[in-house]
């Protein structure tokens, strides 16, 4: 059981991106944002859980549905807010958009719009710490369609190889975009896939944050000691669409609404209140605090200007000038 | 001047940069224990161990895409792709993740990886392993194309890349590592985007690149019997191009061959070609004729290879067309 300071910053981690995530889906809905977004709601309990255990320069490879994942590992509010509504004060002055949000500064190395494109970008992150002798952990956030990808075979394999310092965790939401995964996934268990790579898998409930924290941080502690590593499956559901808009022909309503009942966050409350670490009222101030600062990083984003439409010429090369082609 | 190989010159680079920098490192198939299966990586692992010089399974997209992973944590990745032909396996990680990250997210990364492929046509190798295939990524910005033709530049420009702090993907035909060279003892850099003039020429100006420039200058050779002067331009690297300098020749000889091993249709030449006529059309006398191979596969047979894979003879046809 984790200590109490821990507890409530997992708690607070889940209500934050619970609030974030509500208030995208009602500026999306709004026409306030432009592109398309992919919600996290219902799934904060792995990103909580997980980042818990990691150290601010420790790395992170996120996915098309990476807001969880940002927050968690300690990324500004505000300045998501501001990449997603297309502005100049986000954190790829409004380039990326919701799918390539980054922030280099806390090791959130990039969400991606390629599904199964960052596994790689993980495990070279964690041979790049190994080799460096850092001590860093690099951890790769995938959903079950991933798991499909030939990447997802290379990388586990060379990570093993290599007894590299990374954590492999499935988010077992049940759908790749609109196709089930008792469908395209040959295993119930996706973590009974790490036989085939000779590393430890391990599955849990993913709406339990308590058991995926403690099956995160004995996976990334043992990164950590050169243990190699783990492929972790928290069993969790995507409440939302695929993606804000979808008409979510494939499912009932019914398997949606079960899943309402096992919500993570209001699972964790009850926990919590059980154990006697938070009361109500206590938990009433974290969430009015999360939406209170929610509030305010979308002020900032709305205030925030959009980029100067020559700033689409900036940033292309790192040894370069400005211009088409960026120099070149 | 010594002399040495273009295969020693790239090792040479390859060690003088690794002495200079404990963060580059070079991994890919067959490079440690074997030393590259061109012999190009003989010996580093004994001076650099087996760690920095990584023999890894095969597994392209997890070659490339663990450099891209490498690279943005502090490190300078050298991928060697085995044969350029590989690079499809790890397109997404060259084109979609490389490519474009330090842009996507606001330059925020830096992405300092050299990418090297041996490409081009040699001794029957067949369909599979004797594409050029530089073009598919001239058309995705972000990237930076290395191409030499010579061990002097191929040392001069692989250290440049390694030190670019961009993706770098660097061309490198298998016919021309056996071959030998003026290189210097001391240390030099040769920088990306600079073309060089390899043959002065009045008449007429041949825009190529890798190993097409020995097929130029062995052209330019056989016509200057005949009175024809014909300036060979060896682009070096084909982004960023040195366009001033091509387009200096072309208002100077009024008349342009573009020639590369890599299929016509759709090459790099098409590119200069569109280039030239947008940018020097008064000066032109003559249409812009290119030579690349022709538009089916590289076939195995001696004969069939010889027929569709462009040499010196083509490169004089073209010009003698013009002239």
């Amino acid at each position: 059981m984790p200590d109490r300071d821990t507890l409530i910053h997992i708690y607070t981690t889940m209500v934050r991106i619970r609030a974030f995530e509500e208030k995208v889906e009602e500026l999306f809905l709004a026409g306030k944002i432009p592109g398309f977004v992919h919600l996290y709601i219902g799934e904060e309990g792995v990103a909580s859980g997980v980042c818990a255990s990691l150290d601010r320069s420790d790395y992170i490879v996120s996915t098309h549905r990476g807001h969880g994942h940002c927050i968690a590992k300690g990324a500004s509010p505000r300045r998501m807010m501001a990449e997603i509504l297309g502005k100049s004060t986000g954190y790829c002055k409004g380039k990326g958009g919701s799918m390539h949000i980054a922030d280099f500064s806390v090791g959130m190395l990039g969400a991606n719009g390629v599904v199964g494109g960052g596994f790689n970008i993980a495990v070279g992150a964690a041979l790049s710490a190994k080799m460096r002798r850092s001590g860093q952990v690099a951890v790769c956030f995938f959903g079950d369609g991933a798991s499909n990808r030939g990447t997802f075979h290379e990388a586990m394999n060379m990570a093993s190889v290599f007894d590299l310092p990374c954590v492999f965790v499935c988010e077992h939401n049940q759908y790749a975009s609109t196709t089930p995964s008792t469908y395209s996934v040959s295993v119930k268990d996706v973590a009974d896939r790490a036989v085939g790579y000779g590393i430890p898998g391990v599955t849990v409930d993913g709406n339990d944050v308590l058991a995926v924290y403690e099956a995160a941080r004995e996976a990334i502690a043992r990164a950590r000691q050169g243990g190699g590593p783990t492929l972790l499956e928290a069993k969790t559901y995507r409440i939302k669409g695929h993606f804000v808009g979808d008409p979510e022909r494939y499912r009932d309503r019914s398997e949606v609404e079960r899943w309402r009942e096992k919500c993570p966050i209001l699972r964790f409350e009850d926990r919590l209140r059980a154990d006697g670490v938070l009361g109500d009222a206590e938990m009433e101030g974290i969430r009015s605090a999360a939406h209170q600062e929610i509030l305010e990083a979308v002020s900032f984003a709305e205030e925030s200007a959009y980029p100067d439409p020559d700033d689409a010429f900036s940033d292309l090369y790192a040894s370069c000038a400005q211009g088409e082609g960026c120099g070149i | 001047m010594r002399e040495i190989t273009f295969s020693q010159a790239t090792l040479e680079a390859m060690a003088e940069e690794m002495r200079r920098d404990s963060t580059v490192f070079i991994l890919g198939e067959d490079i440690a224990r074997q030393g590259g299966i061109f012999g190009q990586f003989k010996g580093l692992p004994q001076e650099f161990g087996y760690e920095r010089v990584l023999d890894t399974p095969i597994s392209e997209t997890a070659i490339v895409g663990s450099a891209v992973g490498a690279a943005l944590t502090g490190m300078r990745p050298v991928a060697d792709m085995h044969f350029a032909d590989f690079v499809t396996c790890a397109m997404d990680e060259i084109a979609n993740q490389a490519a474009k990250i330090r842009y996507m997210f606001g330059g925020q990364a830096r992405l300092p990886l050299v990418v090297r492929a041996p490409d081009g046509v040699i001794k029957s190798a067949a369909a599979q392993h004797s594409q050029s295939l530089e073009a598919w990524f001239v058309h995705v910005p972000g990237l930076k194309i290395v191409i030499p033709s010579t061990p002097y530049d191929a040392k001069g420009l692989l250290k440049a890349a390694i030190r670019d702090d961009d993706p770098v993907l660097y061309f490198e035909h298998k016919a021309l590592f056996a071959m030998k060279g003026p290189v210097p003892e001391e240390e030099y850099i040769v920088p990306i985007g600079k073309a060089d003039v390899k043959r002065p020429g009045r008449d007429v100006t041949c825009v190529t690149y890798s190993v097409m420039v020995h097929r130029a200058l062995e052209a330019a050779e056989d016509l200057a019997r005949d009175g024809i002067e014909v300036e060979v331009v060896d682009l070096r690297t084909l982004v960023p191009m040195d366009i001033d300098t091509v387009l200096q020749s072309v208002r100077k000889t009024k008349k342009v061959v573009v020639a590369h091993e890599a299929c016509r249709r759709g090459g790099a030449g098409a590119e200069i070609a569109a280039t030239i006529a947008e940018e020097a059309f008064d000066y032109l006398d003559a249409p812009v004729v290119r030579v690349g191979t022709m538009d089916v596969p590289v076939p195995f047979s001696p004969p069939l290879e010889a027929r569709v894979v462009p040499r010196k003879k083509e490169i004089v046809e073209a010009v003698r067309r013009i002239v």
